[in-house]
Formats: structure tokens, C-alpha cells, sequence
């Protein structure tokens, strides 16, 4: 099982004078578990998932973010493993190391690349997160040791040319059928160039299904409701379950609207407030907040305070 | 092992950054005067008129003035013409080229070797010549070819043996000294190069190459090619250029010239990879015949300074003209290129796609024109221009002039200039790809609708440069 802890954690806008947004921000995520976080406009939850993967735009100033592995979540490292690569402070590595390590930002607005075909996309993202991998658990020594002795042996000649630990075409395209079926998204989507000229439903389905290619320990999930029909909901609703219940992800989703977890049933609800988790319950919290809005949360905590 | 496969597992920076000792046969003073150009016409035991045409060419030369009130132009003050050694003939046995790799120089061959030509040469060409400092060490073409009438050989050789058609056609049609100061140069000191001549009818269905390398530190390189294709013929001509690079500067001032007869097909392909210490100032021009089609493919990566302006005259009706231009400048590069089209007959069509990228302080520049003569009715032209910037220390300029002078035409335009994205970095970094892979995925994205109608072994070679590229920046 993986974990995800934010402890404390604090953030401005990188920049002269940069205004503070998170201010002590507490949150566990593990593996197979589904966390729903909700609160109104600017109390930090985007914010919250940017700095997790990483985002240039905002400096930490305060807390952490560590990402616990076991066992199962190394299966595919073969070399012998120190306590230490199991246990990563997130706030040292770059935003690709952490995708690496099994963390997956799935975004509001996703960005359009021209040019770049899905298909082309997603095998560099796979052949690249499993390089790093390697980087990051084997370190430098173990590079290409073994890989004249199995040329020949583990590639069939049918799929090419493949480098060490590249994915060959078959296979890629095998997996990639499986997943897109799942979420009902036609297969010309492989060949369109990667979000340009997609729909918003479009975009957010794409984004479901990167994380299923890219099979993350956590998947934070920034408003992938918004702007989907029912229709989409659902199979957006179906891949998110499928994550959870496959491959074992642990999903923090960040949403505004009660809607989505009629059909993605959250473990744990957090409300956001001024930067900071105001409050936790389960999913009956969700439909407390959908009924009396975020007042009486906002009362509380200062009661509290 | 096909070419495309060669290409991709050699190792490019390898392949370019090496420098061999300097050995020549014949090596000029430097700098340039009427003796030095007597020099090199009598080395090369030209007959009399084309000394006449170099004297002449040498005139122009020193009476014209540096480009200098062009707006935003490159500087090239630096360019001086009496420290640059204009001429270098390499040590082998037989001018004009051997056929047999072989039988060259061991450091000779060896460039080669590395360069990929003979290997390429074996897979995917019809014919190749290598050009190494001033003039031709290599030369061959598959018999077939031969058998139908298709000549390929070194330009000095077809000074001689092919003295009526160069006679016509050098310099006097489609690039006169007069044209620029570089041309008037280029006319002057010229050696070396390519002539290709393709009968009437006559497909030459793989591409034939040239190669050109400077290894000399302070040479010039002054090679013309000559390509004359007879009607409804069809070729592919590629070019590829590099040297080492020398804290002195290098000048590379070609020529080309190209008639594309009735109906014909030329296409005209160039990957320049030019040291960043070389000027790069060519001229190159073709003229089209009715129903002609020329293409002009252009990759600009190497170079200090290039000023490159492929023209194209569409003389008779119905001819048409494509131009791919991809230009890429990083620090202390000034990469000006654009395209020329005339269109001077009834319905001529062009099109122009031009691509730029410019980072760590480099400069792009489109420099383009498009005319449109008076009764040049139904013709139609489209221009698109898009440039991309890595960085606030890089520019890009565009500047496509056009002069129509005709109502009935259809003329579109457009241009684009954008940053790079940080939201699409961390997109693509988020997903797994580190900061270098991220950029270097959006830039091949930027010229992918160019590269997708590219022929594939340019393709390759084009896209591992800017990989190359790429690395060397951001590493």
C-alpha cells in the first residue's frame, strides 16, 4: 500500500511579495482509497493538487509532502532496495520524478500540444517514466549492465527494435485498446495531436485515461466533472472506479459538485477553508455540503479556533 | 538495415565535431584579387571563357556594397573577404572524383564515414558526389542512370566536358554576378559542386546527393550546382553541409541554379549544419517552365549567420512552386531565410510554409517575397509563417513583402510568433518527461505538419539535428 501525507503545508505564488495560499495543509491519501476534496473558490484545493506534482509557479514555504511505498509498488524494480526507496519527501524531486514515483496530476485545463499524436505521447510518457525508474531506484550503476545479454531473447522481432525496457508497439497498443474501451473513447482519438481542438469532455476522458496508462499509486483529480454531460460523467465515473478498483490508485478528487460522487463514491470528504482542511467526515459530509452549502463549516472551525 | 535506421544510431554530435589535419594538394593566398582568380581558373585548366565570366564576376564584386542597408540584416562586419582563403584543393589522385570510396585518403573517406554518405549511398540514393574543402573527391551514380542520359558529375568536370550546356546556362540565366555581392563573389572564386542534367521524360525515382565539408579553419566555400531538368522529367536533389568549428570565421557562399523544364519536377532538398563560426550567404534560384514544378526544402540549423533566400521565377503558365523552410537559431546564431516566388505568368501557383524556433538569444528572422506580375491572371499564392521562442532573450522577426500587381489573384497570409509554454512543460513533465524531453516533444510538435510531407530520410536527419540541437542548449 502507498501513501500519500501532507503535513503542514504551506505555499505562496513564487514571485516578489507572492500571495500565501496554503496555509498548514493536513491530508493522508492511501492506495484504494477515495478521497473527495471539496470547498469554495480560492480556498486552496487546486493549489493544493499543482504543488503536490510539483508546479514552478508555487514556492513552498513550510510542511511536507511524502509518499510512503511498499513492496508492491517497487514489484517492477529489480535490484535490491534500501528503507530509503521507500520513503520519498516530494518536495526534493522534480515534477517528472514524481510522476515516476506513481503520482499523477489529473488537470483542470489540460494543456493543447500540437503536433504530438496521442499515441506518440503516451508511449515517451511510459518508456520515460520507466527510465526514470530505473534512475531514481537503481541509480547510475545498474545503466544498460544487462542489456546485450538479453537482446534477442525478451523482444520479439515483430515488435521492433526495443531499447531496454521500452515498451514495444504491441504490447502498448494491446494495453491501450483495453483501457480506451473501458472509457468508451473512440480509437481515432490516437491519432489526433494530444488535446488540440479536443472538447472539454474530451480533455477530461483523456485525462482518465493517461492515469490509466500511467497506472500512479495517486491520482489527484482537479475538477474532471466540470464540463462533462451525463453521458461522459459516467464513463469519466467508470475509468475513475476502474483506477481504484485495478490498479489499486488512491484518488484525491477535487470537485465542486456533489454530482460526480453519486457515481464515484468517496471513502473521505475534506472541506477546504481560507488554505487549510476545516473539516473531515465521509461521504454523508458531501451531501451535508451539497444541502447547506459552506457556512456552517466556516462557523465551526472558528468555533473551534 | 534500412537508411532510416543508420541515421537514427549514429551519433550525430560525433558525426559533425571532428576536425581531420589540414592537407591540400593546391592552397590559394588568402583574400582576393585578380591574380588569386587567375590561380584557381588555371589550376583548374578552365578554358577561356569561363576565366572571362570569373573576371567579370570579379568586377561586380568589388564595386557592389555589403547588404548592410537591408532592414534588421545580419551583421557581417566580421566578414572580411582578404582573410578568407578562398580556395583549397584537396590531395587525391584523380579530379573530378573517384567512384570507389577506397581509393580516397584515409581521413578523407573516414569523414565520409562518419558524415553517413556511403552507408546512405548503398540504401536510399541514386547517385552521390562529395565535395571536401574546394572541390569533388567523390563521385558515382548508379549505371542505369547513366544508360538513360541522366548526367551527375562534378561542376569543374562539366566545365570541360560538358562546355556547350554550362556555357548556356552558368550564370547567365537564373543567377548573374550581379545579382548580390555573394553571387558576384561566388562567381569569381567558384569551385566545385554538382551538374545534373535529366533527359526529357526521365524519372530518376531515388534522390541523388551532394555533400560538401569544410575541414579548413579560415576557408571559403564556394561550390556551384547546375541543375537542368528537361521536360516532363522528375529529380530529387539533396543537399547536406557541416564543417568544424574554428574561432576564425568560415564563409560559405554557394550557387545554385536550377531549370525545370515543361512540366517538369525538381525538388530540391538542403540540410545546412554549417559550425557556428561559418557566414552562410547563398544564392539560390530557380526558373520554371509552363507546368513546372519546383520545391525547395530548406532545414537552417548550423551557421553563425545565414542569409539564405531560395527564389523561384515561375516563367511559363501553370507552373508552381512550394517552399518548406525550417530555421532553428540558439546563442550567437542569426538565422535570416526566407523564400522568393515571381509569379510572371497566368496561372502560377506557391506556397510557402516557413518554421522557426529561436532560444538562448538566437534570432529567426522570414524574410520573404512574393510577386505578382501585371497579367499574371488566376495565380495564387499562400504564405504561413509561424515562429516559436524558447526564451525573452530570443527574437523572431517576419517580414513577407508582396508586390501584386495582378487583381485577379488569390493571395493569403498568415503568421504566427509564440513563447513556449510553462503550463505545456509542466503538462508534459507531470505525465513522466523530464524539462529537456518536454521541450524538445513541443518543438517537434511545432514542425510536425512540415516534417509529415518531408521525404523520410530527410525526415530523420532533420529531426535528429533538432534533438541535437536541443541537447546541446538546454543540457
Amino acid at each position: 500500500m502507498a501513501t500519500l501525507e501532507i503535513n503542514d503545508l504551506h505555499a505562496r505564488v513564487a514571485e516578489e511579495g507572492g500571495e500565501r495560499i496554503l496555509r498548514g495543509v493536513d491530508l493522508t491519501v492511501n492506495s484504494g482509497e477515495i478521497h473527495a476534496l471539496m470547498g469554495p473558490n480560492g480556498s486552496g484545493k487546486s493549489t493544493t493538487a499543482k504543488v503536490i506534482a510539483g508546479h514552478p509557479a508555487y514556492e513552498v514555504t513550510d510542511g511536507e509532502i511524502l509518499l510512503h511505498l511498499d513492496e508492491e509498488d517497487v514489484a517492477d524494480v529489480d535490484v535490491d532496495l534500501d528503507d530509503d526507496d521507500y520513503h520519498w519527501n516530494l518536495l526534493e524531486l522534480e515534477p517528472n520524478e514524481r510522476a515516476a514515483l506513481g503520482i499523477f496530476l489529473g488537470f483542470q485545463y489540460p494543456a493543447e500540444i500540437e503536433g504530438v499524436t496521442m499515441t506518440n505521447f503516451l508511449r515517451q510518457a511510459l518508456n520515460a517514466k520507466a527510465d526514470e525508474r530505473e534512475e531514481l531506484f537503481e541509480g547510475d550503476e545498474a545503466d544498460d549492465a544487462d542489456d546485450e545479454d538479453d537482446a534477442g531473447y525478451d523482444t520479439s522481432p515483430m515488435e521492433g527494435p526495443a531499447d531496454d525496457g521500452e515498451i514495444g508497439v504491441a504490447e502498448f497498443q494491446e494495453i491501450l485498446s483495453e483501457k480506451m474501451e473501458l472509457l468508451d473513447m473512440d480509437e481515432k482519438f490516437m491519432q489526433r495531436y494530444l488535446n488540440a481542438g479536443f472538447s472539454g469532455g474530451e480533455k477530461k476522458q483523456n485525462e482518465v485515461l493517461q492515469a490509466a496508462m500511467l497506472e500512479p499509486v495517486v491520482a489527484v483529480l482537479d475538477e474532471i466533472d466540470s464540463g462533462l454531460d451525463i453521458d461522459r460523467l459516467q464513463d469519466v465515473s467508470k475509468g475513475i472506479n476502474a483506477l481504484r478498483d485495478e490498479q489499486g490508485t488512491g484518488i484525491l478528487q477535487i470537485t465542486h459538485y456533489q454530482r460526480i460522487l453519486d457515481y464515484v463514491e468517496p471513502d473521505h470528504v475534506h472541506v477546504m477553508l481560507d488554505g487549510k482542511v476545516a473539516k473531515s467526515g465521509g461521504a454523508e459530509l458531501a451531501e451535508q455540503l451539497e444541502a447547506d452549502g459552506y457556512d456552517w463549516v466556516r462557523e465551526e472551525a472558528f468555533a473551534d479556533a | 538495415m534500412s537508411s532510416q535506421d543508420h541515421l537514427k544510431e549514429t551519433n550525430t554530435e560525433e558525426r559533425f565535431e571532428f576536425k581531420k589535419e589540414e592537407k591540400s594538394a593546391f592552397k590559394s593566398e588568402k583574400g582576393l584579387t585578380e591574380e588569386t582568380v587567375r590561380v584557381i581558373s588555371e589550376d583548374k585548366d578552365e578554358p577561356e571563357w569561363m576565366l572571362e565570366r570569373r573576371l567579370r564576376a570579379l568586377k561586380h564584386f568589388q564595386k557592389m556594397p555589403m547588404p548592410t542597408d537591408w532592414p534588421e540584416a545580419p551583421d557581417l562586419s566580421e566578414v572580411d573577404i582578404d582573410e578568407i582563403i578562398p580556395y583549397i584543393r584537396p590531395d587525391i589522385d584523380v579530379r573530378g572524383g573517384v567512384d570507389d570510396w577506397t581509393e580516397l585518403p584515409e581521413e578523407i573517406k573516414d569523414t565520409f564515414d562518419k558524415l553517413g554518405i556511403p552507408e546512405a549511398e548503398k540504401n536510399a540514393l541514386s547517385g552521390v558526389g562529395a565535395q571536401y574543402e574546394s572541390e569533388i573527391v567523390y563521385q558515382n551514380m548508379q549505371e542505369r542512370w547513366e544508360e538513360k542520359g541522366v548526367i551527375f558529375c562534378d561542376m569543374d568536370k562539366a566545365v570541360q566536358e560538358h562546355e556547350e550546356l554550362v556555357k548556356e546556362y552558368f550564370m547567365t540565366k537564373a543567377v548573374p554576378p550581379s545579382d548580390n555581392k555573394f553571387a558576384a563573389l561566388h562567381g569569381a572564386i567558384w569551385s566545385g559542386g554538382s551538374f545534373v542534367y535529366v533527359p526529357e521524360d526521365t524519372t530518376v525515382d531515388m534522390p541523388i546527393q551532394a555533400y560538401f565539408r569544410m575541414n579548413s579553419e579560415g576557408m571559403g566555400q564556394f561550390e556551384h550546382t547546375l541543375i537542368i531538368a528537361e521536360e516532363g522529367s522528375e529529380v530529387h536533389y539533396i543537399e547536406g553541409c557541416s564543417a568544424p568549428k574554428y574561432s576564425a570565421f568560415n564563409l560559405h557562399s554557394g550557387g545554385v541554379e536550377v531549370f525545370v523544364g515543361e512540366d517538369a519536377h525538381v525538388q530540391y532538398s538542403t540540410v545546412q549544419n554549417w559550425s557556428k563560426n561559418t557566414y552562410n550567404l547563398n544564392t539560390k534560384r530557380a526558373i520554371a517552365e509552363k507546368g513546372g514544378r519546383m520545391e525547395w526544402i530548406s532545414g537552417s540549423m548550423g551557421s553563425k549567420a545565414t542569409m539564405l533566400y531560395p527564389s523561384t521565377i515561375l516563367k511559363g503558365r501553370g507552373a508552381s512552386d512550394n517552399h518548406i523552410t525550417i530555421a532553428m537559431a540558439g546563442e550567437g546564431q542569426d538565422i535570416d531565410t526566407g523564400a522568393k516566388v515571381y509569379h510572371n505568368a497566368p496561372d502560377t501557383k506557391s506556397t510557402v510554409e516557413s518554421k522557426s524556433i529561436a532560444k538562448d538569444g538566437g534570432r529567426t528572422n522570414y524574410r520573404g517575397l512574393v510577386h505578382i506580375a501585371d497579367g499574371a491572371e488566376n495565380s495564387s499564392t499562400a504564405v504561413e509563417c509561424d515562429a516559436l521562442m524558447f526564451d525573452n532573450k530570443s527574437t523572431s522577426d517576419t517580414m513577407p513583402y508582396m508586390e501584386i500587381n495582378e487583381s485577379k489573384v488569390d493571395v493569403a497570409h498568415e503568421a504566427t510568433v509564440g513563447k513556449i509554454g510553462d503550463e505545456d512543460i509542466f503538462y508534459l513533465q507531470s505525465r513522466g518527461l523530464d524539462d529537456d524531453d518536454a521541450k524538445q516533444m513541443i518543438v517537434s510538435g511545432f514542425i510536425e505538419p512540415i516534417t509529415e510531407e518531408l521525404p523520410i530520410e530527410y525526415a530523420v536527419e532533420l529531426n535528429r539535428l533538432v534533438e541535437l540541437e536541443m541537447e546541446g542548449s538546454l543540457g
